[in-house]
């Protein structure tokens, strides 16, 4: 077990340590508490100029507290000393108190080893340490370019997060975690006769991970705009994509989309429980199906693996204090776990948790996503459109939805291309795409991977969920991937 | 002064000297505190409360080097300072920067009512109580939030003002037999708030909506209840009155022309009695009324200062922490009710169609037209010769909301019953969209859960 990270101070042991003890002296059967300092940046670029540049400090406590089966927490920013950490957690104790008015069932806790450790992410060239002028030639370059070349609206960002957290629970558990992110991305858009198009690279949101700024330098934005902004003008005059059912090739980049909304939410435990039903929603998997349920063909292997290096979602343990693990959720086709914490998990008869996360201090740790990933197949893109006679390969996303219990999706994509007797032919815009989760899923016929650099861990950045609102980071390791008889060309 | 007050003052005092007289700064010191009682199966499972004081600056030096920052540590105005200014010092000279605000009154001081303000995990717990009990033995899901704000601005050019806000919400489901209902409610008040009228509500529409079947897709007319209408809305008020989507060109509003039904009328109240907002804008903007359409003609956009600069027109005060990248939206929005009576009466004039309780997870496809995917959340039913016939399964569509307001395909309810913003509760809280209910001549219904 690594050591706690120098970067996190022992003084935010002291006030996370304060405050447990409160609301156990308070009522409290079980209390953590997270002191949690994050550091995020953030510059925009428009047309050549930077056009936001924004820091941010948050810093503050948040403490979980369990009276009987009922939960509370409470938060409190920048707590000046012990006495407001102790009244942090005293008031946690008194809000579980009140959620005892309209009790649930008893609450259990799976077990998790009480770990005195740490970790922290791997990062080369420290993206605060990274001179913001650098940044900003960087981002208005590309925009200049892309600008330059002709499109009407030219956008580049990139984001840093430095996030130092101190956890302590009434189970002995004393965890500190620095885990730095960052990321960069480019788009444009043209616009037409009563149309806009739109390319982005190297993702729809950009590319992010647990890395340093090495990763921005490896995604060679400056490499892409020319590319970008050509095709984003291509686009104003390509056919339509066609309406119908055909074959269909997804890019990577929409691959981890669609691994995101209909596998990973669907997989979350308090979902599947109902936890979740009024606001994001429930989910079509019924745990009495665990271990025998076919939710896709024989290709689909998806593993929740926070320990992937480098992926947006990757820690060394969550916010429950669980240390990090690898461990399948479809193993050729057939769903076999789930994304779960320990009271969850504890109510669903099963033995692991690991998958529970809080946006920053203030927000309640709960079921998150991690890194979600379909392993590799043995096939290569290249190969994929070699043995399609009559398809549309899809790049790219530019919108996405699905229902409430993560079966129905429609995913629109940036481009297209028809692919013809085995050859990517004319581009197509517009393209977009509709399905049920586990049908879709069983027409996978050929998966991507085997060429170098197929297969990515591709990072979200802005997973919502919750109320209030959380913003998640995850990681999805995804390669392009073929189907059969998918409905292309919706129409509104 | 207050302790607001002073952290602004403070953070100003450090401005001049860190980057002397001619440095152009906004400060805003902000006290929240948001608290939220989350229920399922009928029982609280999460119950959170969050309070904070957040001091942000803007600050301009040389005539365009902006930076923005912010930070929970309040007690340390001198790095703030430094840090935002070494940031803006290395930004280059932007030449469409907008300036400052300066003095301008306010139209109000906001609506805080403070017995919101005050609302104690107990009061929540028995309005969550309330909605439980009403629901006659469903199982039940669902929030009630109180959450306040106190906000001190001052920028360097003169402008210095104080406003405080509140909301609350109660958003419950009721579910039976793999049919959900639900019932929301937003205000500036707490008291306003009748959590079981809104769960025997929830529960009287789960009823309803067991044994649904799918229908075929294709264009159907539909009556939105105020759940979905609020959707549509935000929408609309992010996408297409948005200023800087029309400086974007992926706006497809024709302002001045008749481009909806003259039944439509929408503004963004955020100066009204009611509104849950604060009112001035980050940029120290006193909010006002701004009317977006009238009679079914647009008319008006939303804008902070740069894009107002671009526009040639002058601020409507909608500046966020967020618009320069998302651009500035309407926190308040208000659609006019209109002569189409209840939901039940807009159904009565229904010859054939579908009567939506929500909508979910709507996307846009197509900015320009206003193209939306999304789905039918919590309850659809069919509609035939003025009466519902038989409860729906949970439809996709993918529809213009421009089109589906055109003139001629609007019947705009009479009440307005008003929604918690769900795509835009921001920290302080839940905006609060006023809208009736609507009747539309059509809907493009794409697809259903079984394909």
């Amino acid at each position: 077990m690594a050591d706690v990270p120098r970067t996190v101070e022992a003084a935010a042991f002291d006030a996370a340590a304060a405050a447990v003890e409160a609301a156990l002296a308070a009522g409290a059967r079980y209390a953590d508490a997270r002191l949690v300092d994050r550091r995020y940046e953030s510059m925009t670029a428009r047309d050549g100029d930077v056009r936001a540049l924004t820091q941010t400090t948050s810093a503050g406590l948040g403490v979980r507290a369990l009276v009987g089966s009922s939960w509370g927490f409470a938060a409190l920013g920048d707590p000046a000393g012990d006495a407001d950490a102790r009244r942090t957690g005293a008031r946690a104790t008194e809000i579980a108190e009140a959620s005892a008015a309209v009790p649930g069932p008893p609450v259990d806790l799976v077990g998790v080893p009480a770990v005195h450790g740490g970790w922290a992410s791997e990062c080369l060239e420290d993206p605060f340490d990274v001179p913001l002028a650098e940044k900003g030639d960087l981002l208005t370059g590309v925009t200049a370019t892309m600008r330059a070349a002709g499109v009407a609206v030219a956008e580049a960002s990139s984001q840093a997060w430095d996030t130092r957290t101190a956890f302590v629970s009434s189970e002995g558990a004393r965890i500190g975690q620095h885990v730095r992110e960052c990321g960069a991305g480019m788009h444009c858009l043209t616009v037409g006769d009563g149309e806009t198009q739109r390319r982005s690279y190297p993702a729809f949101r950009g590319q992010f991970g647990t890395r340093g700024w090495e990763l921005v330098r490896e995604i060679d934005l400056p490499g892409h705009a020319d590319r970008i902004a050509a095709e984003c003008q291509e686009l104003l005059t390509a056919p339509s994509c066609p309406s119908g059912d055909t074959t269909l090739l997804l890019g990577g980049e929409q691959m981890s989309l669609q691994i995101h909304e209909s596998v990973g939410h669907a997989i979350e435990l308090d979902r599947i429980l109902g936890w979740e039903a009024a606001f994001a929603g429930t989910s079509w998997l019924d745990l009495d199906q665990l271990g025998s349920l076919r939710f896709g063909s024989e290709l689909m292997n998806i593993t929740i693996d926070p320990t992937i290096p480098g992926a947006l979602g990757s820690f060394g343990f969550d916010d429950e204090g669980t240390p990090a693990a690898a461990r399948d959720a479809v193993r050729n086709g057939v769903w076999v776990g789930v994304l779960a914490g320990r009271d969850s998990a504890a109510v669903a008869g099963l033995d692991y948790a690991g998958s529970v996360r809080a946006d920053g201090f203030a927000r309640l740790p709960m079921v998150r996503m991690t890194n979600v990933g379909l392993e590799p197949g043995p096939h290569t893109l290249e190969e994929m459109i070699a043995a399609t006679d009559d398809g549309v390969l899809m790049e790219h996303n530019r919108s996405w939805s699905i229902d409430d219990r993560r079966l129905n999706f429609q995913f629109g994509c940036e481009i297209g291309w028809e692919v013809r007797n085995g050859r990517k032919g004319r581009m197509l815009k517009n393209p977009s795409y509709t399905g049920i989760g586990p049908r879709f899923w069983s027409s996978l016929d050929m998966l991507g991977g085997r060429a170098p650099g197929e297969w990515r861990a591709w990072g979200t950045p802005n997973c919502g969920k919750g109320q209030p609102g959380q913003v998640g980071h995850t990681g999805h390791g995804a390669a392009p991937a073929r189907f059969s008889g998918v409905r292309v060309g919706v129409r509104g | 002064m207050t302790a607001l007050d002073s952290l602004v003052a403070a953070v100003l005092d450090e401005v001049r000297r860190q980057a002397g007289a001619d440095a152009a700064a906004v400060v805003r010191a902000e006290s929240s505190a948001l608290a939220l009682t989350r229920f399922a199966a009928s029982a609280v499972h999460q119950n959170a409360a969050d309070e904070r004081t957040t001091l942000h600056l803007q600050l301009t030096v040389d005539g365009g080097r902006t930076a923005t920052a912010s930070t929970t540590r309040t007690s340390s105005a001198a790095d703030l300072v430094t840090a935002t200014l070494a940031a803006a010092r290395l930004r280059p000279r932007d030449a469409d920067w907008p300036g400052l605000a300066g003095p301008a009154p306010l139209v109000s001081t906001g609506n805080p009512d403070e017995a919101t303000a005050q609302a104690s995990p107990a009061e929540r717990a028995a309005a969550v109580a309330a909605f439980v009990g009403a629901a006659g033995g469903l199982s039940t899901a669902g929030y009630v939030q109180t959450s306040s704000s106190t906000v001190v601005l001052a920028d360097t050019a003169g402008q210095h003002v104080r406003g405080a806000a509140t909301s609350a919400a109660c958003d419950g489901i009721a579910r039976l037999s793999g049919a959900d209902g639900v019932a929301r409610s937003a205000s500036r008040r707490f008291a306003d708030l009748d959590p079981a009228a809104l769960g025997a509500r929830a529960a009287a529409k789960a009823r309803a909506g067991v044994d649904a079947v799918p229908v075929d897709p294709g264009r159907y007319a539909v009556v939105l209840e105020p759940a979905a209408v609020g959707d549509v809305v935000a929408g609309l008020t992010s996408g297409q009155f948005n200023g800087k989507a029309v400086v974007d060109g992926t706006s497809g509003l024709r302002l001045d022309e008749q481009q909806f039904d003259e039944a439509v009328s929408l503004v963004d109240d955020a100066a009204g009695p009611e509104a849950t907002g604060l009112p001035f804008d980050t940029e120290g903007t006193p909010a006002r009324r701004t009317d977006l359409v009238r009679d079914g003609v647009p008319v008006g956009l939303t804008t902070d200062r740069r894009v107002a600069a671009a526009l040639g027109s002058s601020s409507t005060g909608h500046a966020s922490d967020t618009s320069a990248t998302a651009g500035p939206i309407a926190g308040d929005p208000a659609l006019a009710p209109g002569d189409g009576g209840s939901v039940d009466d807009l159904v009565a004039g229904l010859e054939r169609g579908l009567l939506v309780s929500d909508l979910w997870y709507t996307r846009v496809v197509d900015p320009k037209r206003s193209v939306w995917t999304g789905l039918t959340r919590n309850g659809v039913w069919l509609v035939e010769d003025g009466r519902v016939v038989a409860p729906v399964s949970t439809l996709r569509f993918t529809q213009s909301y421009l089109e589906a307001l055109a003139p001629g395909a609007v019947t705009v309810g009479s009440v307005v019953d008003p929604q918690p913003g769900r795509l835009t509760m921001t920290y302080a809280g839940t905006n609060r969209f006023a809208v009736p209910p609507l009747r539309l001549a059509s809907w493009n219904i794409t697809g259903n859960t079984t394909g």
